[in-house]
């Protein structure tokens, strides 16, 4: 069964938005983001319950968005595929979800996974648009996964409690942060990374133009940037009236 | 024969010391002892990883000892053949190369331009700009006295650097070069198979605060090499306990200072190097506040401060981070400081000792130390940097001609190539001209001053003789209410510890046992003195016990691995992997 | 500007969430705000959503649809945008919406802007305004073309009935791609008996240092259950082995935004900010008033938790009528 897992590099230490371009600044050092490592360890531990299997992960970005791919390998994931183009910076939600699937689609995996969320755009949205652009069923929030023959079958989290749904194979699934630990790379994985295949793709490869990706594929555009709005005043309160003052307060703002 | 540099054995702690008066925080050791990170390896020999060289830490020093191979290894291909798939491996603790690394720093290019020969322009050097411009100031609470630059520190022909930014830059080029860089990897112990050194076994991952394993332990394991390198920098873990076990203590014990620096955008460009001296430290020879502050241009609109002090000080109530945040008040600071805002925080030990308290030998059989775990730096001048990168550039060449075929590096002398070539080098003469500068100051600035005065004038040659210095921890700790003039935190100019170690990028993993080794229950102007210390607010004082003791709250995950507890009576051991700073411009 | 809400069901009854974007809609002026209902029984869920400003509310009502799964919705809706001409299209955050939303951007090949806390009408244009970077910076953002969808953070708007009339109730359906009806609700989830979950509460009780002792947490636990919501814990506590770490809040804990986020005994680092600063409201309790929390709560509590959270809670069960 060839897996595939969609990571994605995240800036480093303090993230800063580029007032110039308003957009995260990942001109510094970069990591895997820490909820695809979930997504990363789900791969493996689903190739490894099935005996056999590709652990293949999928990263877009600036050709320096090695880092994520490197940790990922020394997880344990056979090789890479890494879509380095100057012209996808930029990308939005459209753009983003067109290139990935437009990779996904060369490889054909049986299964994709994916993380909850980017740590730097807090999105949870990428799954159903790539799921949608690959015509695939997807389940997202997975918080336990069993993969069956030709079936997935993932309990998620939702507002009222856990679901359990079910899908046949092939399948989108993404994953959320209480399915499993992440594995720490070995010593022997970390050596190992480097050896593993690693291909470099252009938008080119994967049969798109550049008006394809980054803003100029893109539907949405960050127009300006600011200081969040203070919180409001803040009431003080003491002495014996507090609790029903409180109560009070929580009355006014509907919360009771 | 008397053998000259014994290691002076530490002065006895009293059998049960007494809690109330004096107070030495050597009186009250760690539950620690150096024999427990020097052990054979333990691993089946079909699980141990084996490599050409060990390099511990990527740091300037351990990466230039990787680059400088890989160049050596490059030309030579059959001691390449004998060095395996892995011929020279880096193992660094942090998350990445970089994160652990903090200094101000103006470095003297000397070191890059020895260790690329000439095969990279000044301009592809990673520095940010030229020295052009310097001052050294006097500080009183209201004043700024300009004072002409002492000699030793000039810094014309340097440049403004990250040393964070310097050590990925570094990494880049070693990794280039075929080195294998291992992040999140701590070196727990060094291996040993009678009196040679045969490697290091790295730290466990995955445990749990109680010690048990958690759902994805991973042991450490023993990396097996034909040459260990110790580049781990200020206080190094290993590096403390080889010097320990191989008897290769100096004539003066080490001594440290611990520095706090953050980074700051400003809104108006900085167009020179500043140095400070006096407040506000306090000059009375009782006290021994050695120190002063450095202000450097990291950039059009970037300002790399910090204050250093040494850690011989005596107040209990003396707070490096709260004196940095004092400083910034004073009108030439704040000036400077004007309209930014703070970025990055963080802090680090240096060695103070100088040439006195180097080792009297820093390689053994399949060992060699080099850069600021051996104590190679130059406290006048504030620099280290270039000589730890020459120190790892020589080590590099003499565990290479050690690797030449017929030959081999577990002999006793096979690596004193490495000892001799450093005495030969600019690093030996250099730390030797200005050897008794800090001890000077050991009896007060102003005392001090006249002393450094006379011995820069003299080219080392006075005061004839050799000053001796005391441990740190050995300092009887005395009390002022000096606490109370730190400023309170505004969270825009100054700051409190906790937002500083989130500002340094610190997200350490909080189920994991604790790497911090102290005594629980000490005196209360001991715990005093460790809670005002640290800068990332490790230690609490808890409950007191009636008898002039108190508990001893720590946590760990807080902490940025400065090394300052290892000075003043604690012991840091190492974290799992990745645990501490993510510092990335300090 | 014609406008879209997508609108949700549970348990008979109209989500809040969704109502509380159609209130927001409604105060952007256009007549033509409609509502779409899809799912199993839903029809004479329709006229309730009048209230709140959908002058007409399209409802496809089958069996077939009743598990709350995210690609059938996105035929419906893409089905609706193509007869209709949809401009803008909102939805309110939830597990469900967030699929559907990306979906079908991904189907109008149209552009989606999410979390957004408020949609303003500004010169001509929609512009959203989003949080960014654990809330530490604003961001307005737009769109370059049309339609428009956009996916407000849950709790964003509150539901005002504004005493609108009976909607216009329109029956529509659509056909189903294959790959959109391929997954199967195996089970659908049912409450928590032992309350919600922290990451998706709407409220979350916390306690910290100044609870002074273990036991004390049942003063957490009971003002928790009073409220309705679940219980928090900061790095000391657990690290002290008070509360585990499943209830951590904070940098190397979890982050939380609950609408209500009670704080006893906190005393507000960083390092705990950063996990419930995007709160809606804040409440703290806390005997120290140079408690750093106080500068970022809503009502600063200053007094003795041990007295102020018993009578709290028995407060909050007599006006909740338990």
């Amino acid at each position: 069964m060839k897996i595939a897992v969609c990571v994605k590099q995240v800036p480093e230490g303090t993230k800063r938005l580029d007032p110039a371009t308003k957009r995260l600044d990942r001109s510094g050092e970069g990591a895997l983001n820490p909820f695809d490592a979930n997504a990363v360890e789900e791969g493996l531990r689903v190739k490894e319950r099935s005996g056999d299997g590709e652990v293949v992960v999928l990263t877009m970005g600036p050709p320096a968005a090695a880092d994520a791919i490197r940790k990922a390998l020394a997880m344990g994931a056979d090789r890479a595929v890494h879509v380095a183009d100057d012209n996808i910076a930029g990308s939005d939600l459209l753009a983003t979800s067109r290139v990935l699937a437009a990779a996904l689609a060369r490889e054909e995996p049986e299964l994709v996974l994916f993380g909850q969320q980017s740590s730097d755009s807090d999105g949870a949205v990428l799954w159903a648009a790539v799921a949608e652009r690959l015509e695939r069923p997807v389940i997202s929030q997975v918080a336990e996964l069993t993969v069956d023959g030709r079936k997935v079958r993932g309990k998620r989290q939702t507002e009222y409690g856990y679901d359990v749904i079910e899908a046949p194979l092939p399948a989108v699934i993404a994953v959320s942060d209480a399915v499993n630990e992440p594995r720490y790379p070995s010593l022997k994985g970390i050596m190992g990374a480097k050896k593993k295949p690693q291909e470099h793709l252009s938008l080119g490869d994967l049969g798109l133009d550049a008006a394809q990706a980054g803003e100029g594929g893109s539907a949405t555009t960050v127009l300006a940037l600011s200081e969040p709005p203070p919180r409001g005043e803040s009431r003080r309160i003491e002495g014996d009236g507090a609790v029903a003052e409180i109560v009070a307060f929580l009355e006014e703002k509907r919360l009771v | 024969m008397a053998r000259r540099g014994l290691v002076r054995p530490p002065t006895p702690a009293p059998e049960r010391p007494r809690a109330r008066g004096p107070v030495r925080p050597s009186d009250w050791p760690p539950p620690f002892s150096p024999d427990e990170v020097i052990a054979p390896p333990t691993d089946p020999p079909e699980e141990r990883i084996d490599v050409g060289v060990a390099i511990v830490g990527a740091g300037p020093a351990g990466l230039a000892c990787a680059i400088r191979l890989g160049q050596l290894l490059e030309e030579h291909p059959a001691v390449a053949e004998r060095l395996g798939e892995v011929p020279v491996a880096v193992l660094e603790k942090g998350k990445q190369p970089g994160s652990h690394l903090l200094s101000g720093a103006v470095v003297n290019p000397r070191a890059f331009q020895r260790l690329f020969r000439g095969r990279k322009r000044t301009d592809e050097l990673p520095f940010s700009r030229r020295v052009d411009h310097e001052s050294v100031y006097f500080l009183t609470r209201s004043r700024a006295l300009r004072i002409p630059t002492p000699p030793t520190m000039k810094n014309h022909g340097n440049y403004v650097a990250s040393l964070s930014e310097l050590g990925r830059w570094l990494a880049e080029e070693a990794e280039a070069a075929g080195t294998t860089i291992l992040p999140e990897t701590a070196a727990h112990r060094l291996l040993v198979d009678g009196a040679r050194v045969v490697g290091v076994r790295t730290g466990d991952r995955g445990r749990g605060r109680d010690g048990s394993p958690l759902a994805n332990f991973e042991p450490g394991s023993d990396i097996l090499a034909r040459a260990t390198v110790l580049a781990e920098g200020t206080l190094g873990h290993l590096s403390g306990a080889a010097l320990h076990r191989f008897g290769l203590g100096g004539e003066n014990p080490q001594v440290w200072a611990l520095g706090v620096k953050e980074v700051w955008r400003v809104a108006k460009p900085l167009d020179r190097v500043i140095h400070t001296m006096g407040w506000p430290l306090r000059s009375s020879a009782q006290l021994r506040e050695f120190g002063g502050s450095f202000v450097y241009p990291l950039g059009d609109d970037l300002v790399s401060l910090g204050l250093v002090v040494g850690l011989d000080y005596r107040d209990s109530a003396l707070s490096v981070h709260d004196l940095l945040q004092e400083l910034k008040t004073h009108h030439l600071i704040r000036g400077i400081l004007r309209g930014g805002e703070r970025l990055e925080w963080g802090a680090k030990t240096i060695p103070e000792g100088g040439f006195l308290s180097l080792p009297r030998r820093l390689h053994a059989p399949g060992l060699l130390i080099t850069g600021d775990a051996a104590g190679l730096v130059n406290v006048p001048a504030l620099k280290g940097i270039h000589y730890a990168m020459e120190s790892g550039r020589l080590a590099a060449e003499a565990v290479f001609e050690a690797l030449r075929p017929g030959r081999t590096t577990w002999t006793p002398g096979a690596l004193a190539g490495y000892d001799r070539a450093l005495q030969d080098s600019f690093v030996w003469s250099d730390l030797q001209r200005v050897r008794n500068m800090r001890q000077a100051f050991g009896r007060g600035f102003w005392m001090g001053g006249a002393l450094a005065g006379m011995m820069t004038a003299s080219r080392g040659m006075l005061p004839p003789g050799n000053a001796r210095t005391e441990p740190d921890a050995e300092q009887r700790l005395i009390r002022t209410d000096r606490a109370r003039r730190y400023p309170r935190p505004d969270g825009k100019l100054t700051f409190d510890k906790l937002s500083s170690v989130f500002s340094s990028g610190n997200k350490t993993r909080d189920d994991q046992p604790s790497h911090i080794r102290v005594r629980r229950r000490v005196p209360i102007r001991l715990a005093e003195m460790w809670v005002r210390m640290c800068p990332a607010q490790v230690y609490e004082l808890g409950e007191g016990h009636g008898d002039g003791t108190v508990d001893v709250q720590v946590t760990p995950s807080n902490c940025v691995q400065c090394g300052a507890i290892t000075a003043k009576g604690g012991r840091l051991t190492m974290p799992e992997g990745g645990s501490g700073p993510e510092y990335t411009r300090t | 500007m014609s406008v879209l809400v997508f609108l949700e069901h549970h348990g008979g009854q109209l989500e809040k969430g969704p109502l509380g974007v159609l209130t927001k809609a409604a105060t952007l002026g256009d007549a033509d705000l409609a509502g779409v209902l899809v799912g199993a029984g839903v029809r004479e869920l329709a006229s309730e959503a009048g209230k709140f400003g959908a002058a007409k509310v399209f409802v496809w009502d089958d069996q077939s649809l009743e598990a709350p799964l995210p690609q059938p919705r996105v035929d419906a809706l893409a089905a609706l945008v193509e007869q209709h001409s949809f401009q803008t299209i909102l939805f309110a955050g939830s597990v469900l919406a967030t699929d559907v939303a990306a979906g079908l951007a991904a189907r109008l090949e149209a552009g989606l802007n999410w979390d957004l806390v408020d949609l303003v009408a500004q010169d001509g244009e929609l512009v959203g305004k989003r949080p960014a970077l654990q809330d530490t910076v604003y961001a307005d953002v737009g769109w370059t073309s049309t339609p428009r969808l956009a996916l407000f953070r849950s709790g964003a708007f509150d539901a005002a009935a504004s005493g609108g009339g009976e909607p216009e109730v329109e029956e529509f359906s659509a056909e189903p791609r294959t790959f959109s009806t391929a997954a199967t609700m195996v089970e659908q989830a049912h409450e928590e008996s032992s309350g919600p979950a922290l990451d998706e509460a709407d409220v979350i009780v916390a306690g910290g240092r100044g609870l002074g002792a273990p036991e004390k947490f049942t003063l957490v636990e009971e003002l928790a259950k009073a409220l309705g919501g679940a219980v928090g814990a900061t790095r000391a506590v657990v690290d002290a082995g008070w509360y585990p770490y499943a209830h951590q809040i904070g940098q190397t804990g979890k982050t939380v935004s609950p609408k209500l986020y009670v704080a006893v005994g906190i005393s507000g680092a960083i390092q705990h900010k950063v996990g419930m600063q995007g709160s809606n409201v804040i409440v703290s309790i806390n005997k120290d008033s140079n408690a750093p929390i106080f500068e970022y709560s809503d009502l600063a509590v200053v007094g003795d938790l041990h007295e102020i959270v018993p009578k709290l809670t028995e407060l909050v069960r007599q006006k909740k009528g338990n």
